[in-house]
């Protein structure tokens, strides 16, 4: 492995951590232009209801309102996470499907007034059933949420590969559980928000609080009528996102459309609480799991029906649904699956795409079934996890091709890390406070390939100092894309990280993106950064070989040094070369270009779930410590460690930051995070009732890496920021297990289910099991 | 509307208020200091936090007209003469920044922690900002990073 290099691979902090520190960084919300008018947005009361009429006049009345607009004033497109499956309306067009479906906007001179005028706007309803749980929903009979989507359905994938009946009948053993995981909140401090700016030339300028601006973008030209070429989308810093500010919301259309009507830049901020209750979640999840094994713990097969509940809007749901689908499997060799996946209209809040998008929930059936299994048949889980883990250089049965891989070695190593752990917990003789160990590992991919548009963009700006200027269409949501990206063509062009200047995403002059998710930046977009690097390299090593009489193959860029390899006397400095370039004979301006998707992929199928949709996937095996008291129900968790192959990591420093968040976040998603819904009503909304982990919950965390390099990824990197998600909570579940001796098969784990499950199992308070 | 002189960041700012508008909506809109972030507006997140009087408050849940005769400061006033505070180097060399939404209110917090207890035990740090939320880092480099500001404050660097 490469290990000389001067930015990849090192512990830099961020290129935008001063002027965060400093308060500087500007979000969508601290935005403002002159003449600025604020706009809010009416929500249903109700679950599922008709819209019989909507008077706006006394609204429109009051002073200071400058435009009300409800769906009717609007062309009535429907938004969808793919575009065949839009259905869902920025304000509603006939009917309002779960509490807080949007139904008016107002623009006023200021807040006070547009909320005032909220409550001014009359809406009659006709009251329908509501559709809330998920099984019900599919049953004939049910009231639909869409009156074109029949049971509900909104997606259904069947996945089938091997013979699964057959193998099942082969099998020494087989077990079958239903775990069921709940509705929980990305967790974002910042609240959607946006400022948009029309002009009459028809030109939309807007800055909003979005990690995948370039969905916005086209939607906004969809939505307004316009082409996207006229929206010219400004990123603004972005506070967090983790899968639930990828889509363009309602808040966006109606800066833009409110901007439109009053010709005067508006500006909309959601709430807390309505991010809360109004916007999205984590599909909560049934799974059905059955799993039949050889007796030396060699897996056969996997049968397993998920059921999720979509909320009111199909949103990017059938990426989710297919995710849960081909998880239940990876990251092991399991030659036949049949994997039934149901993704079912409710009248609740949309559910989208969450770190680890899918996978959280399937694997932490699976995971956790592997344990189960593996205790009844008395073999050792981990050996279990050696003897299935796919290898690099391997295909799985749905297709996924496997390049490079650093499994096996991280299970060894978290094996290590979780005999010495379990040593010291077994040690610890409590007879209140017991002390487990558990384990559990994931394999993700490195930026989905849908059936859109897949390829990212790079461009490269040389200044006459030295300094570079790099841009991309890529968004930092907070886990240091910009930083890595910089690092990337530092690297290549030989010079420091401080000497690049990253630019702002502008739709109007910076490539056009897929967007933030799947953990596609550092793998897709660092190659185009790669090349665009290499390019303007290219450019000036020809200047530099005219210069030194050499070829320009063999000029060699390092350190903010150009010279010719082998005779590092033979050369000068970065800044000079380019200040021949630019000012010598008829002068040269370097700007280096690139884009890059990884090639020959199979988009997923997303009704047969097959296809090989990643250009190289990311494993790991996460280790958990906890003690739990046996009198309250309290976990406290103790210790984490993720060992994890992301490659050549590009960062130390940011990809610990991605695993601390990662596992501190799972410790939330474990214990403590559900959102309550009675009558589809969300009871908490606000983060007093809906508890996140706090910095008292900051455990210990160990990071460990292989030293996998991936052959296709910018300098051997893949993926670090959603993966890690994925297996924590399975290691929790199995760490409380091995403490109590008691399996939880749905999450989250109160201390509450957990005094009542040592009831249930006969054992009283302080008793060892 | 009311007219009060707020004294934020060693400069008087005169401002036409409402009873009702809260210190953080003020610091925002009137006055123009946008660090302080508007993540709830009720007091559950620290994102606002300012310090008032050499106390940490969560500027959303202070009037503006309360604020009237206290001595405030806001992230933008913590660097003196273009020197960065240790607290704040701090977090940008440990990597206790990511997104940075809870940066300023956590920062804030952290300044009124160490200004009355110089040298906190790691219990004591989480504790103290157990009021701040985050959700990108996890909390663990935000811990090291004030751990480590308190050492180079000790240190006189």
């Amino acid at each position: 492995m490469k290990t000389d290099y001067v930015n990849i691979g090192k512990r830099l902090p961020r290129v935008d951590g001063i002027v965060k520190a400093t308060g500087e960084a500007k979000y969508a919300g601290d935005l403002s232009l002159p003449g600025m008018l604020y706009g809010k947005i009416l929500r249903s009361p109700h679950p599922h209801a008709r819209i019989i009429d909507i008077d706006t006049s006394r609204a429109k009345a009051l002073p200071g309102v400058r435009a009300v607009v409800t769906g009717k004033d609007t062309l009535g497109f429907k938004a969808g996470g793919i575009a065949v499956q839009g259905d869902e309306p920025y304000l509603a067009l006939d009917k309002v499907r779960f509490i807080g479906d949007e139904v008016a906007a107002v623009a006023a001179v200021d807040e006070e007034t547009a909320e005032n005028a909220l409550e001014l706007i009359e809406v009659s309803y006709e009251l329908l059933p509501p559709v809330l749980d998920p099984q019900a929903a599919m049953a004939a009979g049910s009231a639909l949420v869409h009156d074109d989507m029949p049971g509900n359905l909104s997606v259904k994938t069947d996945l089938s590969y091997g013979d699964v009946e057959k193998a099942f009948a082969s099998c020494d053993y087989i077990r079958e559980d239903t775990f069921q995981t709940p509705a929980i909140r990305h967790g974002f401090l910042e609240p959607h928000a946006a400022l948009a700016s029309w002009d009459k030339s028809g030109k939309l300028t807007c800055w909003a609080s979005k990690q995948s601006p370039y969905f916005t973008y086209r939607n906004m030209g969809k939505s307004l009528g316009i082409p996207p070429s006229r929206v010219r989308f400004i990123q603004p810093y972005l506070g967090g996102g983790f899968g639930g500010k990828n889509e363009m919301f309602a808040v966006d259309f109606c800066a833009a459309f409110l901007s439109m009507k009053t010709g005067r830049p508006v500006r909309v901020v959601a709430s807390q609480e309505e991010v809360l209750f109004a916007y999205r979640q984590r599909h909560p999840t049934l799974v059905k799991m059955k799993t039949g094994l050889m007796k030396d713990g060699t897996m056969v097969a996997i049968d397993v029906e998920i059921i999720a509940d979509g909320g009111a809007y199909a949103s990017i749901g059938a990426m989710s649904l297919y995710h849960m689908c081909t998880f239940p499997a990876f990251p092991y060799r399991v030659p036949n699956l049949r994997a039934r996946g149901r993704r079912v209209y409710t009248n609740t809040q949309p559910s989208c795409a969450m770190r680890g998008h899918g996978a959280p929930q399937v694997r932490f059936a699976a995971e956790t079934q592997l344990e189960m299994a593996a205790e009844e048949l008395g073999l050792d889980p981990v050996e279990m996890r050696l003897k299935n883990a796919v290898h690099a250089n391997e295909t799985t049965g749905n297709g996924f091709k496997v390049t490079s891989c650093g499994l096996t070695e991280c299970i060894e190593e978290a094996r290590k890390i979780a005999e010495a752990w379990r040593g010291a917990a077994k040690a610890h003789q409590d007879p209140r406070r017991k002390r487990g160990v558990g384990v559990a590992s994931y394999g993700f991919i490195c930026g989905p390939r849908l059936a859109g548009h897949n390829t990212a963009a790079a461009l490269v700006k040389v200044h006459e100092d030295g300094g570079i200027a790099l841009v991309t269409g890529s968004t930092d949501c907070g886990q240091g894309s910009d930083t890595a990206m910089s690092q990337i063509a530092a690297e290549v062009l030989g010079v420091r990280l401080e000497d690049i200047r990253y630019g702002t995403l502008d739709s109007e002059i910076t490539p056009v993106d897929p967007g933030v998710f799947g953990s596609r930046v550092t793998f897709i977009t660092g190659n185009a950064v790669r090349l665009a690097a290499e390019d303007a390299r290219q450019q000036l090593a020809e200047v530099a070989a005219g210069m030194l009489e050499a070829d320009a193959g063999d000029i060699v860029f390092k350190d903010r040094r150009v010279y010719v390899a082998g005779s590092p006397e033979r050369g000068f400095s970065f800044d000079k070369l380019v200040k021949t370039a630019q000012y010598s004979g008829t002068g040269k301006t370097i700007l280096g270009r690139g884009y890059w998707a990884p090639a020959g992929l199979d988009p997923p199928d997303f009704k047969t779930g097959r296809g090989n949709c990643s250009g190289a996937y990311s494993f790991g095996t996460q280790v958990a410590e906890v003690e739990v008291d046996v009198e309250t129900g309290r976990v406290t968790v103790r210790r984490l460690a993720m060992v994890h192959d992301c490659g050549q990591t590009i960062n130390e420093l940011l990809t610990e930051g991605q695993l601390e968040g990662s596992a501190i976040g799972g410790i939330g998603h474990t214990f403590t995070e559900v959102i309550i819904r009675k009558d589809g009503q969300t009871m908490n909304p606000s983060f007093l009732e809906y508890r996140m982990p706090t910095a008292l919950d900051a455990c210990e965390v160990r990071s460990a890496h292989t030293t996998t390099v991936d052959e296709v990824g910018p300098f051997g990197a893949k993926e670090s920021g959603e993966g890690i998600q994925v297996a924590i909570t399975p290691a929790l579940v199995n760490a409380v297990h091995d403490a109590i001796g008691i399996w939880f098969k749905e999450i989250p784990i109160t201390p509450g289910t957990i005094v009542d499950a040592l009831r249930a199992a006969g054992r009283p308070k302080g008793e060892n099991p | 509307m009311k007219e009060i002189t707020l004294h934020v960041n060693r400069q008087d700012f005169r401002a036409s208020v409402e009873d009702h508008w809260t210190l953080l909506d003020v610091l925002r809109n009137v006055i123009g200091y946008t660090g302080a972030k508007k993540g709830c507006d009720k007091g559950e997140c620290g994102a606002c936090t300012v310090i008032m009087d050499s106390r940490a408050v969560q500027s959303c849940l202070v009037l503006a007209v309360q604020a009237q005769g206290k001595e405030i400061v806001t992230i933008e006033g913590l660097a003196s003469e273009g020197r960065l505070d240790p607290i704040q180097t701090s977090f940008h060399e440990l990597g206790a920044i990511q997104c940075g939404y809870c940066t300023p209110g956590m920062i804030m917090t952290a300044k009124a922690l160490l200004a009355r207890n110089s040298r906190p035990s790691r219990d004591e740090i989480k504790e103290g900002l157990s009021g701040n939320l985050c959700r990108c880092t996890g909390y663990v480099k935000i811990v090291e990073a004030v751990e480590h500001a308190s050492r180079l404050m000790q240190s006189g660097d």
